[in-house]
């Protein structure tokens, strides 16, 4: 047992400041927990965000000592006997309050998607489909919502090119959907113009994050970049687009 | 004096609060019928609701893996798993619909793992006589989570995210007229006008120390609907799932999938005993396997060898753990070893059960592919709820509609693992479309009195204002320790009644709560807005399990040690009296329908040579 140190970012978007923390810690413990133990002892306002406690629900995504983590899968024995843990709220989002960022960008993103779209016909019946052809897709749908990726994002966080770029969670989400057996919907000219594929320059930072190891920049988004290549800048597909007229 | 014209307010038709997978299926149903505007509330952001914790799988009987299996040996098998005290039709409902509702959620986008031939693969459960879980890994609920949301979006909704219900408004004839709430992020609380209301607000796991449910779990929809005079149905049966994880401190209580046993993980004690074969009950004792090998030919498909005994139903499994570590025989840290190392090889462990095998890596440093697991009992489940009607779900308050965990009557005694998301979408779909009935008929919404808004609302408030006060934290953790340690696993009169006593101690200090700081994201005062709610579910809990006098299912009582033919006559109910206080009573439970009765009774046999007729009937 020992007491640690902690500095949390208390305040909103406009004004904050780092504030200083002593907390007992025990073997096990997570910084959520610890975070937890403050909040009940010493800050009983200190606003964060939490459900599963067990990295399935990615509701605690912050930044601890500037890396972009969930607070509930950080152990704190990773960290130094004499290291200050700082936490602090996701760089990409404006701060609510605290550690707490208002994420709502995400959830209009996912609006803008064209959902799931199995014809008619095939949903009179069952849905045969292998195990090898759906690998993918499930890997993609392991996805816990965190919002990591996001974060770190050189488009969504650096540029603020938000309004260009749905980001790496909804390039993930896109493949899943053009990969699913069943999908009849295309999303092609949707992945270039609305969801601007062409804005991620593969730098894997996501991939890095993602706390599912979900491959987003080699399974998702580059496929997904092929796709819209050969769809808009193939030229013997564009001649043959040309006399045949466009693909349905 | 608050000016109620300030308060914002938003009319629906239905109002769905909680968007779990109850809520969630809920919201879709309604908003099917033309005309319904429904709206969706919920206390976290979209898509964090408990059921993405959910891991190994939705029960129905699509018959993919093996195709004896029929709506009518799933109805049996719920209702032997209930200790026959579930609510007869609400079983029947279920068992029939599920395999619907899970083929719809595949057309809705969700990827289920495949069987050989490319159908919804489907594995074995504790109390499912054959495997019948369609899943993903042991990621089960995020997957449904996330296709109801995905398909929920345009589906014409309107979602309020991070906002928590406070109280139920009525009109003068006692239908509900709306709700009032409170947005997490700014302290604003606004008024939802609604024809019906629909609680998909889950259980009240939270008010046990060792628990495997998160902060959401605070019994809202209970606490609720009792105020407004709904009752509360057979709310002792809490169910302690056999396997959380016991350690480090900080994850106790953390589930582990019922799908590593259902994958072939074995339950052994610190002799290395594996123990469930001597606890085995007698009414079980034909349909399970009596030796290792038996138990081994089972694992490797063979279909004429009985089931092993760490798959028997989990309030025996999690008993017996109790009793290991009571002998002395328990684990390190007081708990026994789950064993899936030696019975599959490490690729097939990560396969099968990737997030728990990413569990145990991170959270105990511990490699499940190579070293077995430390699992203890962990409060999981209310079969117990707010009484609804079957066919309708609605409460004996008009226009109030519960569904999913919120909802009482569907499990009996004891819940299978898997009928609880098959439950979500089953009673999640009938709740949508019977209040967009209920609300269809009412022209217009019923008038609200101001004086009810203002009292909720000076209630909520009251928590910040006061000068100095009891804190909201302490408070939650005593009433904790309080239900471990007096209203836990096993229970004896007088530790019920300490409890009930404590209770009303701490519903005493509840008076004077204080939560410092602001209305803007205050997880203080939120707390002690959640803990009225807790209190009250707490104490219908232990009032009911006093009252029940023997042991069925997840009850256990140490002085009346079995199941006693007397009390399987009767359910126990909670509502709120005359006085204010609460009154539980027992009431005689109606005749079931002689069809069902005779179902359920069957000899496992006779109802598979039915099933086979019946079956044979269809081909034709």
């Amino acid at each position: 047992m020992s007491k640690r140190d902690f500095k949390i970012y208390r305040g909103d978007d406009e004004r904050g400041e780092l504030v200083s923390y002593k907390c007992e810690i025990t073997e096990g413990m997570v910084v959520l927990d610890a975070i937890h133990r403050i909040q009940a002892d010493q800050a009983n306002d200190l606003a964060c965000r939490w459900n599963c406690k067990a990295g399935k629900c990615g509701s605690c995504s912050v930044e601890i000592n500037g890396k972009p983590k969930l607070a509930c899968m950080t152990r704190m024995n990773e960290f130094e006997e004499d290291q200050t843990v700082v936490i602090t709220p996701l760089k990409s989002f404006p701060v609510i309050k605290d550690i707490v960022t208002d994420v709502s960008w995400n959830y209009e993103q996912n609006k803008k998607i064209t959902p799931f779209s199995p014809s008619k016909k095939d949903t009179e019946k069952d849905f045969v489909m292998m195990q090898k052809d759906v690998d993918r897709v499930q890997h993609f749908r392991k996805c816990i919502e965190c919002y990591l990726c996001q974060n770190v994002c050189h488009v969504v966080r650096d540029n603020d090119a938000k309004e260009k770029f749905v980001g790496p969670r909804f390039m993930a989400r896109l493949a899943s959907l053009e990969m699913h057996p069943y999908d009849r919907a295309d999303r092609i000219s949707d992945i270039k113009n609305d969801h601007g594929s062409g804005m991620c320059n593969i730098t894997k930072c996501c991939t890095e994050v993602c706390p599912e190891e979900i491959q987003i920049t080699d399974d998702a988004i580059i496929p997904l970049k092929e796709r819209v290549v050969d769809r808009f800048y193939d030229p013997i597909a564009m001649l043959f687009r040309k006399i045949f007229g466009k693909k349905k | 004096m608050l000016d109620i014209s300030d308060i914002r307010r938003i009319s629906y038709d239905v109002l769905i609060i909680g968007a779990g997978g109850a809520g969630l299926s809920a919201a879709i149903s309604a908003s099917q019928e033309k005309g319904i505007k429904v709206g969706l509330v919920c206390k976290s952001l979209l898509g964090k609701a408990h059921t993405v914790m959910a891991e190994g799988g939705m029960a129905a009987a699509l018959g993919n893996v093996d195709n004896r299996d029929d709506w009518k040996i799933h109805f049996r098998d719920t209702m032997r798993g209930g200790k026959m005290l579930n609510n007869w039709k609400m079983a029947e409902i279920h068992a029939r619909n599920a395999p619907k509702r899970v083929r719809e959620l595949e057309h809705w986008g969700a990827v289920f793992d495949r069987t050989k031939k490319g159908l919804i693969n489907q594995r074995n459960f504790g109390g499912h006589r054959y495997p019948r879980l369609a899943h993903v890994g042991d990621r089960t609920g995020l997957e449904m989570i996330r296709t109801l949301q995905d398909h929920g979006i345009h589906q014409g909704i309107d979602i309020q995210m991070e906002c928590t219900a406070l109280d139920i408004l009525k009109d003068k004839s006692g239908k509900v007229a709306g709700i009032v709430c409170m947005y997490r992020e700014t302290g604003e609380f606004i008024v939802f006008e609604t024809k019906s209301l629909i609680f998909a607000t889950g259980g009240a796991g939270k008010a046990w120390e060792v628990t495997s449910n998160s902060w959401e779990y605070t019994g809202d929809g209970y606490g609720m609907a009792y105020e407004a005079g709904a009752e509360l149905l057979d709310m002792e049966f809490n169910q302690f799932h056999p396997t959380g994880m016991v350690w480090p401190p900080s994850v106790k209580g953390i589930l582990v999938t019922e799908g590593v046993r259902g994958e072939g993980g074995i339950l052994k004690n610190s002799e290395g005993k594996r123990f469930m074969f001597d606890y085995i009950p007698k009414k079980f004792a034909n349909e399970t396997a009596d030796t290792e090998e038996e138990a081994a030919r089972w694992l490797n498909g063979d279909k004429n060898a009985r089931r092993p005994p760490e798959l028997l139903t989990r309030d025996v499994v999690a008993r017996a753990i109790n009793s290991e570590v009571k002998a002395g025989r328990g684990s390190k840290h007081g708990g026994a070893y789950l064993d899936i190392a030696t019975e599959r090889n490490a690729e097939d462990i990560k396969k099968k059960l990737p997030s728990m095998y990413h569990q145990f890596k991170i959270l105990a440093e511990l490699d499940i592919t190579k070293e077995p697991m430390e699992v203890g009992p962990t409060c999981h489940y209310f079969m117990g709820g707010i009484k609804v009607n079957a066919e309708t779900t609605m409460t004996n308050v008009n226009g109030l509609f519960a569904c999913g965990e919120a909802a009482g009557g569907m499990h009996g005694a004891n819940r299978l693992g898997g009928n609880s998301l098959s439950d979500l979408l089953v009673f999640g779909n009938l709740s949508g479309i019977k209040a967009a009935e209920y609300s269809k008929n009412i022209s217009s919404i019923p008038k609200i009195d101001d004086n009810d808004i203002r009292k909720i609302i000076q209630g909520a408030t009251s928590i910040l204002l006061r000068e100095n006060g009891s804190n909201p934290y302490l408070i939650h953790e005593e009433l904790q320790k309080n239900m471990q340690y007096n209203v836990g696993i096993i229970r004896t009169k007088k530790e019920i009644e300490n409890g009930i006593k404590e209770i009303d101690v701490l519903k005493n200090k509840f008076k004077d709560v204080k939560a410092p700081g602001s209305s803007q994201f205050n997880p203080g005062w939120h707390e002690a807005l959640a803990l009225r709610n807790l209190l009250i579910s707490a104490e219908s809990v232990s009032k009911s399990a006093l009252l029940r006098e023997e042991s069925r299912g997840a009850h256990t009582r140490e002085d009346f040690p079995s199941e006693r033919e007397e009390w399987i006559k009767y359910n126990i109910v909670s509502k709120k009296g005359k006085d204010g206080k609460m009154e539980t009573t027992k009431i005689l439970r109606t005749n079931p329908d002689e069809e069902l009765k005779r179902i359920a009774h069957s000899e496992l046999n006779d109802l598979e040579k039915e099933v086979k007729i019946d079956h044979n009937k269809l081909k034709v």
